[in-house]
Formats: structure tokens, C-alpha cells, sequence
């Protein structure tokens, strides 16, 4: 712990407009930049989600315009199948990356870390301002192969070699399109190691005189666990990213076997493993998975103890639960490769961890339900969302039981239970986090109100239309339903068509409320009602600041802290919560050290 | 709104549940002397995964019925046992579920994979490439002849790149875009890729395997049941990739005999 006025961050308020707005060095300004671009990469996420689905319900629906992004790809406005997956890829790609990650770490991490800690910014201002700058070039290359080449690479999120590896000859998009998407999420990696350095020396080095380690709100805790996970991880991808490109532009084979032959053609190459790609893809995507989803686990609980008026019944029990399913992580990513070809013990070595980090999930959703207990809870946008990411991780979370097991995932690898599975824990579920931490913080990031009433009927049609999307997808998958298909020609499929088609009658529908969302964010922005300091009656230390906060976070003198996070409904305490900055003296605080 | 909240939790809750419960959607029959153990695992998984997501949707619910809108002047109450008990709980609850189903589950795995074929098992080799599925049957000789890359020739349909002119042991293969397999006897497949990643999907056989580029592997299995099933493949491998399927013939043993028969005489 540290008094910050000894790491007093070298960079003045800004004067120019670049500096201010642009190339920003301030933690809030890159917080709200990342915040921006997961806005933009969502949208396009999920246009695309709409034409897959559109074209998977009605095969030889003309979709006006379409040919515009693609003539080759979509003649007549109707989708080709190889085009169907280059647009899948890209569906894949943008979420998992650009807006899994970027929003719930990224994005609320940036702005709202270094104020939770009571620190003026980060550590290293031009290492963060490169890594939102280095995110967003990775976005332009991704996107770019839209418009180059024979389009993008039709791969899926995954990139599985051979492939990915053996150019142009596997099809559309496999040449220059590869080339793109590892150079593309090889660069976001390297943005997402510089922020992980910022969030991990912000968390241990820049805490103002008071905070302990203990003391820090979930959210942080969150973010902290994640950036540790993302240090890891993405180290692990961009060499691989890396040994990918080379096997396209430097004749090399990591992941080309000898022999293969295309087009009667034997490849050149030899000597390669086919399996070393899903090994290192998946050490970094299992953990992935958790910086998607560990950041909403904060969030939900840093935004549904203030509107229970309470502290969880455990603090650090979620803290070591989240760290549990961070370490876990790694050890569980071969449950991707149970029929892969993996040695098959292997497989079971795999299943037990993958089983086991049901305990950690578990115990941090029922000490969610049993803090929600006597609880005075209030019901608002916010909350809401936060309560239906309770809703959505356990649904998505049981699911996990079944492709946990081996045996099981005979029956549903590559089916559309998966696609189910992980569409419900990891995004919707994140994405509810996000939602839930847009509406709780955005009077801090803006001075402004969001609209209530926008906020509510955004929730009821998001929760109602998600459960319709994506509970029928395990059905499907149980009927053995491939995913990554364009069509369902195989006699056993055709009579799921019309589950598919109700599907995606439920994505248009859910995604058109989400337009709703935009407008209340962009409306709002300029036109809401100015915001009180701490709208929500909050105790961490955002909410001891100025709204919007200062460029220096706290202004002349920097907090002290003289409690735990979360003192609310303190007997014996002069109001209903306590702020962590107040000295004052708490008799009967449950949890106070 | 709390409360219409919660009912809506219920409600999706049970909607969700029905179609499980109806069967109205299921996995298609099982027809392989392995299976039953798959489904029985599977069986036993839907139990406890359903009680745990209905029980813990029909708490949250519950809770937000009840706590939502607090009389003035309440005061919060802990819940009993409080984190203790419940960490205790979702050791001893979900410890007990994980530990039972992987050591169940680890027995299913183990009759598929751990066992080795049967002696008499009928040898077949499947090749997949972009997109189709090939199957060869050694023969009269029972040996398979070997393999060349460089042979390989889709127009002059040598879709396994065999040199029936030098291999003694290739004269005799048979080589069949369709499988076909003798009810109620072992099969041992013995698989490999001509190009890329693909996978071998036969839903009603409980058999899923990924081809893998550079490796030779196998798998074996019995199928109790005559009729026609789809072999799909379920690893991305091209624009092809959703119609790259064969078909699976299981015939009595004088009607795969006589298959073979005629297949060897169109080779």
C-alpha cells in the first residue's frame, strides 16, 4: 500500500484537442475510447449475427444490400456457403475479442480501477494510451480483409489448422484472409499485455493511504484477477499468431503435417503438428473465456451489493472463488479436444478440473442467492441486469456439466448445445454485465442520468428474447445439430429447420431492442438529467468524487480510506452506508478488520 | 415489477424444462453395444444439471419476490448457516454431483476408448478430404495395400493414392464411397486425412472422432440395429463443409456379403 503523492502521475490536464480526445493519456478518456470501439464492434457483430441467421432459417432469402459488402460473397443479395462462414468468423472474432474483452476489462476496467484504488491513473499513461491505439489498429486489420483479397478467412473464431495454415488452396479467405486475422488478434494482444501491465501494477502499487488489498471493491478485485489471466494468456497467442503467419509467408510447417494433399497436389510442407495449434489456441481461449466473464462477476456484485444495501455474506470468498476459476483455467482448456485426437487419458485428466471448476462457479452464485437473502433489495435498471446475469450464468453454467464429461461430449461436441452453452455463460451473460455496469456507472462517466423507463424495457426484452435465442440452441444440439453448417441438408436436420427459424425470428427481435440501449446512451449523454455525485448512495470511492471526476480523479487532496468497500446497513452508523472515505467510527461492522 | 420479474424467471424456468421433460427434441435412438452407457451417463447428467438450474432459478426468483420491496424501517437479515455453510454446501453437493459423474462418466469414456478392438473385428480404413468420406475394405487377403500422396488422383478416381500395379497387397482393396458394415459385429475404423481437419459423426452410433492431418487414428464400435444412418462431418473444413456426408449402411451379415461381393466386382 502506498501513498500516492509519492507516484504523482506525470502528465497536466490536457489543452489540445488531440491530447484530450484523441491520443488521451487520461485512464478515463481510453476507459471510454475502449467503451466506443466495443460499441462499434457490437453493432457489427451483431448485423452480422442477424444475416447468419437470417440465412440459416431461409436459405435463399435476398437480403437487400448485401451484395454491397461482398458482390462475390453475397450474388443476388443471397448468402454463398463459403461466405456464410467467412461471416461467422468475423461474427466470432469481433465479439470474443473486441467486445468480450474490450468492454467488461477493457473498457470499465480502464476508467474505474485506478479511481476504486484512490490513484490519480495508471502507473504507465502512454503504455495505456498505446493499448487502446494498438487495440483499435488490431480492429481496422480485422475488419480490413472485409475488403481485400477474396474476403475474410472462413476459419471460424478458432482457426483450426491445417486449415488456417496451408493458404489459399483450402478456400476463400484461407491466403491473405489468415494472414490478416492472426496479424490482426497478434496485435490485440499486444495491446491487452500492456494493459494488463497498467491493471496489475495499478492494483498493487497505486493504492492511496488505507486501501488494503481487502479493501478493494469486487470490481476491482475483478479486474485485477483478469488482467493477471490476460498477461498470461495473451502471451501464449500472439507466438502462435506469429508461428501461423510464418507458415504462410516463410514457407514454414508448425502446424502443416507432411503429405497432405489438395487438389491432387501434394502441400510442401512437412513435419508439422496438427494438434500444437488447438493446444496453444486453447491455453490461451480457456482463460479467455474467464477474462470475458470474471470482470462481469465483479460487477454484478459491486452493483448488486449497493442495491441490496449490503454486503455479500462473504467478501473474500468471492475474491479466492474468482481467483480459484482463474487458476483453474488453465488446466481445464483440453475439455475443447476430448474427440480431437488428443490421447484419450488425456481427456480424463482434462474432465475432473473442468468439473471441479463447478465449485468456485457455484459457490459464488450461491453466496450471490444467500446474500440476496433479507437483503433490501432495490429494483432498478442496473440491478435488473445484474440479476439476470445471475439468471443467465446459471443456465449457461449447468450446461457445463454435460460438456464437461467426456463421454458425454461424444453426443455434443460441435453441436449446437456448445454453441448454446457458451453463447449463454460467457456472452450473454458478459454482456448483461456490461449493460448492468453501463447503467450503474454511467452517471460517473458522464455527469448524466441514463433514461429509467428506456433502461427497464431495454432489460425485458433483452432477458425474455435471450432465453428465446439460446435455449433452443441446446435442443437443437441434442438432436446432434452441427453447428458451423450453412444449411441442414442431412435428412436427420431438416426437421430443425423450423426451431432455426424461430431462433432467428427471436435475434432480430432482441437484437432491434438493443437499439433502444443506443439511444438511451447517446441521448442520454447530451440530454439526460445531471447527475448527483453518488446517485446510487454508493461507498466505494468513485462515488466519493466529483461527477464526472476531475482529471486527477480526486482534485486537491487524495482520498483516505478507513473502511471495507461495502458498509451498508451499519447498526449503529449515522446513515445507511458508510463511504470508505468517512472516518467515521463503525462499532458494529460486520466485516471490518 | 420485482415481482412480475421473479414470475418471469419461473415461468422461463419451466418453459424450459418442458421440452427436456416431453423429450420433445432428443438424442436419436442408440443403436451400438457402447451406447446405453453414454446415455445413461447423459441421463443421470440431465437430472442432477436440471434440479440444480431449477432449484437455483427458483431461489433467485423467490428471493427477489420476497426482498424487494423491504417494509420501512426493516432490518437485513443473514442467511442461515451464512457463507460458511454455504461454501460447505457447494463442496459437499457439488464436490459429491462432479466427483460421481467423472467417475461415471470416466467408465463410459474407458468402454469406447480403453478397450481394445476385438481380434475378429472387420478392418475398415475411411479417408476424409474436402468433401467427401471414402471407405476401403482390405479384401480377400485381409491386408490393406499401402498409401501414396502423390498417386492420389480424383479424376482417375485413386481417391486413396493405391498402386494397384506394384502393391500385391492393393489388388484386392475395395474402395467405396459408402460404408457399409455387418450388423452385430465389431468394426474397427482405422482413420486418416487426405487434407485437412474433418470428423466422423454418426449421432444413432454415439460415435464422434476428429480426423487429424498427420495422424493415424482408430476407433471401434458394434452396431446392433439394420438400417440406413448419416456419417456427417462436424470439424470446419471449407465452404463444403455442411454437405460433406456419407452414408452408413448397417446390413445382416449374407446382405453385407453380397455387398461386398458386388463392390469388388465394380473396383
Amino acid at each position: 500500500m502506498h501513498d500516492t503523492s509519492a507516484h504523482a502521475v506525470h502528465h497536466g490536464v490536457p489543452t489540445s484537442f488531440i491530447r484530450k480526445h484523441v491520443f488521451s493519456l487520461d485512464h478515463k478518456v481510453i476507459g471510454k475510447q475502449y467503451y466506443a470501439l466495443a460499441l462499434v464492434a457490437v453493432v457489427v457483430g451483431m448485423v452480422l449475427s442477424w444475416i447468419m441467421r437470417i440465412h440459416l432459417g431461409w436459405n435463399n432469402f435476398a437480403i437487400p444490400g448485401l451484395h454491397l459488402l461482398s458482390s462475390t460473397g453475397a450474388p443476388g443479395n443471397v448468402l454463398t456457403p463459403e461466405y456464410y462462414l467467412q461471416l461467422m468468423t468475423m461474427h466470432g472474432t469481433i465479439m470474443v475479442f473486441f467486445v468480450l474483452t474490450t468492454a467488461p476489462f477493457a473498457a470499465f476496467g480502464n476508467f474505474f480501477l485506478p479511481i476504486q484504488v484512490g490513484a490519480e491513473d495508471m502507473p504507465f499513461p502512454h503504455f495505456n494510451m498505446m493499448s487502446f491505439w494498438i487495440t483499435f489498429v488490431a480492429f481496422l486489420v480485422l475488419v480490413s480483409s472485409f475488403f481485400v483479397g477474396d474476403g475474410p478467412t472462413l476459419g471460424g473464431w478458432t482457426q483450426y489448422a491445417p486449415l488456417s495454415a496451408v493458404g489459399a488452396v483450402a478456400g476463400p479467405g484461407q491466403g491473405l484472409g489468415v494472414v490478416l486475422w492472426a496479424s490482426s488478434i497478434g496485435i490485440f494482444c499486444i495491446g491487452q499485455l500492456l494493459g494488463a501491465l497498467n491493471f496489475i501494477t495499478t492494483t498493487l502499487d497505486m493504492r492511496t493511504k488505507g486501501m488494503s488489498l481487502m479493501r478493494l471493491p469486487l470490481s476491482a478485485w475483478a479486474w485485477f484477477i483478469t488482467s493477471i489471466m490476460g498477461l498470461t494468456a495473451f502471451a501464449v497467442l500472439m507466438p502462435a499468431c506469429i508461428l501461423l503467419i510464418l507458415d504462410h509467408v516463410a514457407g514454414t510447417s508448425f502446424f502443416v503435417a507432411s503429405n497432405l494433399v489438395i487438389n491432387d497436389q501434394v502441400l510442401p510442407h512437412s513435419g508439422g503438428s496438427t494438434l500444437l495449434w488447438q493446444h496453444l489456441f486453447w491455453f490461451f481461449g480457456h482463460p479467455e473465456v474467464y477474462i470475458a466473464i470474471v470482470p462481469g462477476l465483479g460487477i454484478v456484485s459491486h452493483v448488486l451489493i449497493t442495491n441490496m444495501r449490503r454486503p455479500l455474506l462473504s467478501h473474500r470468498v468471492i475474491i479466492y472463488s474468482m481467483g480459484s476459476l482463474a487458476v483453474l483455467s488453465y488446466m481445464v482448456y483440453g475439455h475443447h479436444m476430448f474427440v480431437s485426437g488428443m490421447n484419450p487419458y488425456s481427456s480424463l485428466a482434462f474432465s475432473f478440473p473442468t468439473l471441479v471448476i463447478t465449485i468456485p462457479s457455484t459457490i459464488v452464485v450461491l453466496i450471490w442467492l444467500g446474500s440476496l437473502y433479507g437483503s433490501k433489495l432495490r429494483i432498478n435498471t442496473a440491478s435488473l441486469f445484474a440479476l439476470g446475469f445471475i439468471s443467465m450464468f446459471i443456465s449457461g453454467g449447468v450446461s457445463g456439466f454435460f460438456l464437461a464429461q467426456p463421454s458425454i461430449d461424444i453426443m455434443l461436441h460441435a453441436t449446437y448445445f456448445v454453441v448454446g452453452h457458451f453463447h449463454l455463460v460467457m456472452a450473454v451473460a458478459a454482456i448483461f454485465g456490461i449493460f448492468s455496469g453501463t447503467y450503474f456507472w454511467f452517471p460517473k462517466m458522464t455527469g448524466r442520468m441514463m433514461n429509467e423507463t428506456l433502461g427497464r424495457i431495454h432489460f425485458w426484452l433483452s432477458f425474455v428474447g435471450t432465453y428465446c435465442i439460446f435455449m433452443p440452441f441446446h435442443y437443437l444440439g441434442i438432436a446432434g445439430n452441427v453447428r458451423r453448417y450453412q444449411a441442414f441438408t442431412d435428412d436427420y436436420l431438416i426437421p430443425l429447420i423450423p426451431v432455426h427459424k424461430f431462433i432467428t425470428i427471436a435475434a432480430l427481435l432482441t437484437g432491434l431492442a438493443q437499439f433502444i440501449f443506443i439511444y438511451n446512451l447517446i441521448h442520454s449523454r447530451f440530454k439526460g438529467a445531471l447527475a448527483p455525485d453518488n446517485p446510487w448512495e454508493g461507498t466505494s470511492l468513485e462515488w466519493s468524487t466529483a461527477t464526472p471526476p476531475p482529471h486527477n480523479n480526486f482534485g486537491d487532496k487524495m482520498p483516505v480510506v478507513y473502511h471495507d468497500p461495502y458498509q451498508y446497513s451499519v447498526e449503529g452508523a449515522s446513515t445507511d452506508y458508510v463511504m470508505q472515505t468517512s472516518p467515521e467510527q463503525l462499532k458494529n461492522a460486520p466485516d471490518e478488520k | 415489477m420485482a415481482k412480475i420479474f421473479a414470475v418471469t424467471i419461473v415461468l422461463i424456468a419451466i418453459g424450459s424444462a418442458i421440452p427436456i421433460l416431453m423429450h420433445t427434441w432428443d438424442m436419436p435412438q442408440d443403436i451400438s453395444t457402447h451406447g446405453h452407457l453414454i446415455d445413461e451417463q447423459y441421463a443421470d447428467t440431465m437430472a442432477e444439471a436440471g434440479i440444480s438450474f431449477l432449484v437455483s432459478q427458483f431461489l433467485l426468483a423467490f428471493f427477489i419476490w420476497k426482498f424487494s420491496s423491504p417494509k420501512p424501517g426493516a432490518k437485513i437479515k443473514s442467511f442461515p448457516g451464512g457463507a460458511a455453510g454455504l461454501v460447505i454446501a457447494a463442496f459437499l453437493l457439488v464436490g459429491t454431483e462432479v466427483l460421481a459423474l467423472g467417475v461415471f462418466g470416466a467408465k463410459a469414456w474407458a468402454s469406447v476408448y480403453f478397450t481394445p478392438p476385438a481380434a475378429n473385428a472387420l478392418p475398415i480404413q475411411v479417408q476424409a478430404g474436402q468433401f467427401a468420406f471414402y471407405f476401403r475394405y482390405p479384401g480377400p487377403d485381409g491386408t490393406f495395400g499401402p498409401l501414396h500422396a502423390d498417386q492420389i488422383s480424383e479424376a482417375n478416381a485413386n481417391f486413396f493414392g493405391l498402386d494397384t500395379t506394384h502393391d500385391q497387397d492393393s489388388k484386392d482393396d475395395i474402395v467405396s464411397a459408402e460404408m457399409a458394415i455387418p450388423v452385430n459385429r465389431e468394426v474397427h475404423l482405422l482413420m486418416h486425412s487426405k487434407d485437412l481437419g474433418h470428423s466422423f459423426y454418426v449421432p444413432e452410433l454415439r460415435v464422434h472422432q476428429d480426423f487429424v492431418p498427420g495422424l493415424d487414428l482408430s476407433i471401434h464400435f458394434t452396431a446392433t440395429k439394420v438400417g440406413k444412418y448419416e456419417i456427417v462431418c462436424t470439424q470446419l473444413c471449407g465452404l463444403g463443409h455442411y454437405n460433406m456426408k456419407a452414408y452408413l449402411e448397417v446390413k445382416s451379415q449374407e446382405d453385407f456379403d453380397s455387398w461386398i461381393k458386388q463392390q469388388a466386382a465394380l473396383q
